[in-house]
């Protein structure tokens, strides 16, 4: 087994192990959002690496070159990448939201306001 | 010549309609849009049901792109009984929607709300239709965005961190679902559902393929809200403005358990689910432990909308458990339940957003004497409570009977004796509710019985109730086509 060979597999790994963590273990809203994100991107890594075909060019058609990558993953992450915008989009207005009607963005607080009604 | 695109149809008006809602501020205009939208999809519905019924599965490939190249929406019979359902709830929760949300948005929203209601209705027709596996993805996150949207827009603050409890969950699990396609496509090079069902036999020995089937497990076991994975419904459900509780609680959660037939009946088949990598094993302890403990949950709720919420988490228990029998009775209880359950609980929450109409409140505490003072809206209430305990005549009676056949055929008696034993936890709650509107008395002023306008509605889907409790050859006759189908029997 080539170890090295798969090290864009490693790097998604140990990044959606750090966003799911970040998702899990910060009480900053914020925080959160930015840990999902990373979750999110690890994801697309993932992708684009199974787009890639050993000794395959960009796929672009060029005279002379036979052997291309695979673009439809390229193309399915465009999408992925669009969803991922606007959810990050809509969290981070919540967050305005969140932060007019309870004063903080801190999950604890807003946990213990909630609480108290 | 439109009757060949209606596939797609159905699904590509709600979305063009949308962005025509949000442009108009007034809401009346808005709503009559969002009306003419759900109507249309109920028509779309209804005449592919029929097709499907008589010709067998229909294939539309969009744009005129033949699949592999192109996005196939694949419409057999599970697809287009999902598809009625998701119709009849927009009609009914979209007529009753105008009076209410006039109440609880801001006039200046309501068409932005209309708007949110739209994409979401536009997601959960697309994830039914789609014969993609990406594509489903996509369509997923619409409905879910959409739905996010429509939960914040609650009057209570506490609906904004609802929402945002939601998007967390949901976007992991979208995500876990996404993760699970891209493995898929991996190893076989296709998305294409049926494709994917031809290739996939011949690796199933492989752990990237296990590896896609636990994600898409976990991913969709979020969606539908399986426990210990339904975290994010209850406050959803709770605080969302009414129209969004009652749409979302009859639809949402009943699409994601299509999407779960979907990939591990048709996709992955079988054979692989359940003798491979034993799925009935992990749904089983899953499903009982929502049955129970949510049911006990829901008794000692005092917010209605909680009860029935907690009371939905126990409901997509029944539901799983049929998946978990794998058997044509279990699986037939199954697609039963999918479209009964969405009708009481669409009753019961539309009942409730009448009470909220006129008291503004869900609060237990509040409802006394409302049985004498709002006394249609209350048997709306009670027909859909009875349903839900699954008293004979009743819609809810037919899915426990196939669900009781089921655990029996595969020799689980304990299992039907803990469906039955959990329908009298559902008559403590729901009687804890029915005590307080008949027998005590009233705390302030007795409110007017609900405006016709949603009354009529609610009455129509209580009505449904009972009519599916009797009147079963629909329901029942599809559903029984569909669990054969699934296990690979002839239709």
């Amino acid at each position: 087994m080539n170890w090295l060979g798969l090290v864009n597999y490693w790097v998604v790994i140990v990044l959606m192990m750090v966003g799911f963590y970040l998702v899990i273990a910060r009480a900053n809203l914020v925080r959160k959002v930015i840990g999902l994100n990373i979750f999110q991107t690890s994801v697309f890594l993932l992708f684009i690496s199974i787009g890639k075909v050993r000794g395959g060019s960009a796929p672009i058609l060029t005279p002379g070159v036979e052997v291309y990558s695979n673009p439809l993953p390229h193309v399915l992450i465009l999408t992925a990448i669009v969803v991922g915008v606007a959810t990050t989009s809509l969290a981070l207005a919540l967050i305005v939201r969140i932060h007019e009607a309870y004063g903080t963005v801190d999950e604890d607080v807003i946990h213990e306001q909630d609480e108290e009604q | 010549m439109i009757s060949a695109h209606l596939p797609i149809l159905q699904v590509a008006v709600p979305l063009i309609l949308a962005p025509l809602c949000s442009l108009f501020r007034s809401p009346r205009i808005a709503w009559s849009i969002a009306l003419a939208a759900s109507a249309w999809s109920l028509v779309c519905a209804l005449l592919l049901l029929a097709t499907v019924l008589d010709d067998g599965p229909l294939l539309y490939a969009v744009g005129g792109w033949e699949p592999p190249w192109g996005i196939a929406l694949n419409i057999d019979v599970l697809a287009a009984f999902v598809l009625v359902l998701v119709g009849l709830v927009a009609v009914v929760v979209a007529t009753w929607a105008r009076r209410s949300v006039e109440s609880e948005i801001d006039a200046r929203q309501a068409s932005l709300f209309y708007t949110a209601y739209l994409l979401c209705l536009t997601g959960l027709l697309g994830i039914v239709a789609t014969g993609d596996a990406f594509n489903l993805f996509v369509f997923l996150e619409i409905s879910s965005l959409s739905s996010y949207a429509m939960i914040a827009m609650g009057r209570d603050r506490r609906a904004l961190t609802a929402s945002f409890q939601y998007l967390v969950m949901g976007t992991i699990g979208a995500t876990f679902i996404l993760i699970g396609v891209g493995l898929l496509y991996m190893m076989t090079g296709t998305l294409n559902m049926a494709d994917l069902a031809a290739r996939l036999p011949a690796i199933a020995g492989t752990t990237t393929v296990r590896a896609a089937f636990a994600f898409l497990t976990v991913g969709i076991s979020l969606k539908i809200a399986l426990m210990p994975l339904h975290l994010w419904l209850p406050n959803a459900y709770a605080f969302a403005p009414s129209m969004a509780s009652a749409f979302l609680a009859a639809t949402a959660t009943k699409v994601a358990l299509y999407v779960l037939l979907r990939f591990f009946f048709t996709v992955f088949g079988f054979e692989f689910s359940f003798s491979t990598m034993n799925l009935d094993l992990v749904l089983l302890p899953f499903s009982l432990l929502a049955i129970v403990s949510a049911s006990l949950v829901a008794i000692f709720q005092n917010n209605v909308k909680r009860i029935l919420a907690y009371s939905s988490v126990a409901q997509i228990g029944y539901m799983t458990l049929g998946v978990s029998l794998t058997n044509v009775s279990g699986l037939t209880a199954t697609v039963v339940h999918l479209f009964n359950h969405a009708l009481m609980k669409g009753a019961l929450f539309l009942a409730l957003g009448c009470v909220a109409y006129r008291l503004g409140s869900v609060d237990i505490r509040h409802l006394g004497g409302l049985g004498k003072s709002m006394p249609w809206t209350m048997a709306a209430f009670v027909a859909g409570g009875l349903s839900l305990i699954g008293v004979p005549l009743t819609a809810g009676f037919v899915s426990k009977w196939y669900l009781i056949a089921g655990a029996l055929e595969r020799g689980w008696w304990p299992v039907a004796v803990l469906v039955l034993l959990t329908s009298l936890l559902a008559v403590v709650y729901v009687w804890r509710v029915v005590e307080t509107a008949y027998f005590k008395r009233a705390t302030g002023a007795a409110p007017a019985e609900a405006p016709a306008s949603l009354l009529l509605p609610t009455l129509a889907l209580a009505g449904a109730n009972l009519y599916f409790g009797i009147e079963t050859s629909l329901s029942v006759g599809v559903a029984a086509r569909v669990a054969n189908t699934l296990l690979g029997g002839t239709p």
